[in-house]
């Protein structure tokens, strides 16, 4: 008995259809929020990531209807972001159904934010999303959907947004993202035995056998993925039944 | 049979409200003191601090009708912080005084493990519970808290363990409560809503 590893589907939106791209670029179309939240209910996900690429203002009425709807068809957590700048932007999600919110750059550029979110809403539902990218001898925390340096340190920029309130860290590899060659293993680790939250990683899955190393190798608590599973690439209760067979904790699915 | 959701301003009502919909409950939110105390069966959801479920439910001048109720026999279920608002005191908050219908109180989990405690765990039963009626010995459900009951006393029905153990589902007569959330916990969670629907009637 023990605490489950997690398999995190994510839908990257512009809003009101899931896209996707390699390394936050060029973007198409892969589906429907709705349809792909229902069947991730069904097939064993254990949470889901809704977030918002686009995330410019007149959209945000649309993002939110998004929420609501895919919110109807889970059992499962949902977890939604991108543009959430303030308190009040948080409060429409949280509201719209959400059950924890992602912040990034935002949070970047006022630190302060992830301890308002963490006063209102509780640390478990404050997620601090971190896109990282090897810079010599240290990982950068990068800004603006993985394209500007933020000139940081991702390690201290972590352990800096669990004091201020963050009850998780969502943290994106901007090398392997849309690589599909594996999770980034060595940053994964060093982020997680870095803090004292969850870390989801993020970027870069494609095999089972990457899931495998991020968990027993990185550290990690939970491992996020989207096109793979938008593509039936990789079946969710397979990619299970592969972890508990090298009995690694997962949750199976009737 | 109508199961009043007392809404305090945040929490998890919403999706509380979803999961008792699609299993064909009717469900109604209130804050009032009258509708609480009339109450067929009462459900207080509840993620956050401790300290901002106290407050409400004292702003709004709950606790005497929700006492009340309870004590007449209603069927009352808390979740995650609605059951931590049971125990006398919490860790989170040391200087508010809980329901205090069960005794003990709320602490932090140990240092040794990631906190919050956060995603999907299994229970170890400690005797029959009403509540987990037909649901596997194994299955898993959705927790995501950094406090909890960790003495664990008579009411525990099953416990989980991270870290160290602690209550993770309560049952006395009509009082039951759960640590994790149901409401997010997939078919086994759905399960032990209709459980607690069935208990009601």
């Amino acid at each position: 008995m023990s605490l489950a590893h997690r398999i995190i589907p994510c839908l990257d939106t512009d809003g009101a259809r899931v896209v996707k791209g390699v390394n936050f670029v060029g973007l198409r179309d892969a589906g429907d929020p709705v349809t792909l939240a229902a069947r991730y209910n069904a097939e064993g996900a254990d949470e889901l990531v809704v977030l918002d690429i686009a995330a410019s203002r007149d959209r945000r009425p649309t993002f939110l209807e998004t929420i609501r709807r895919v919110a109807a068809e889970l059992a499962i957590p949902l977890t939604a972001g991108g543009g959430i700048r303030t308190l009040d932007d948080a409060r429409s999600v949280v509201r719209a159904g959400a059950d924890k919110v992602t912040v990034n750059t935002a949070a970047v550029e006022r630190p302060e934010l992830i301890s308002e979110l963490s006063r209102e809403f509780g640390a478990q539902a404050v997620v601090l999303a971190i896109d990282a990218k090897l810079a010599g001898d240290h990982w950068d925390v990068m800004v603006r959907g993985g394209r500007d340096s933020a000139n940081r340190d991702a390690l201290a920029w972590a352990r800096e947004g669990v004091e201020l309130g963050a009850g998780e860290i969502l943290l994106t590899s901007v090398d392997r993202d849309g690589t599909q060659i594996g999770f980034d293993t060595p940053l994964t680790a060093a982020i997680s035995r870095a803090v004292s939250v969850p870390v989801i990683a993020s970027g870069g899955a494609k095999l089972p056998e990457h899931f495998a190393e991020i968990f027993s190798e990185g550290a990690a608590d939970a491992a996020l993925a989207a096109s793979i599973f938008h593509d039936e690439v990789q079946s969710i209760r397979e990619l299970k039944q592969f972890l508990a067979a090298r009995n690694i904790e997962v949750r199976l699915p009737c | 049979m109508i199961v009043t959701l007392i809404d305090y301003g945040a929490g998890n009502v919403t999706s509380v409200e979803r999961a008792l919909q699609r299993l064909g409950a009717t469900s109604q939110r209130s804050s009032s003191p009258e509708c609480i105390a009339k109450a067929d069966a009462l459900l207080l959801p509840g993620v956050g601090h401790y300290a901002a479920l106290i407050h409400a439910l004292d702003e709004r001048a709950l606790r005497a009708p929700l006492l009340g109720a309870i004590q007449r026999g209603v069927p009352f279920l808390g979740v995650c912080l609605g059951l931590q608002a049971l125990y006398e005191t919490s860790e989170e908050a040391p200087e508010l005084a809980g329901l205090h219908l069960l005794s003990g109180s709320v602490c932090s989990l140990p240092p040794t493990v990631k906190l919050p405690h956060m995603g999907w765990n299994q229970l170890k039963l400690t005797r029959s519970s009403r509540l987990l009626e037909g649901i596997s010995a194994d299955a898993y459900f959705y927790f995501a808290h950094s406090f909890a009951a960790t003495g664990a006393n008579g009411e525990t029905v099953a416990l989980c363990n991270h870290g160290q153990n602690f209550a993770a589902v309560i049952e006395r007569k009509n009082i039951f409560g759960v640590q994790f959330h149901p409401e997010k916990s997939g078919e086994a969670g759905a399960q032990l809503l209709q459980n607690f629907l069935g208990l009601c009637t």
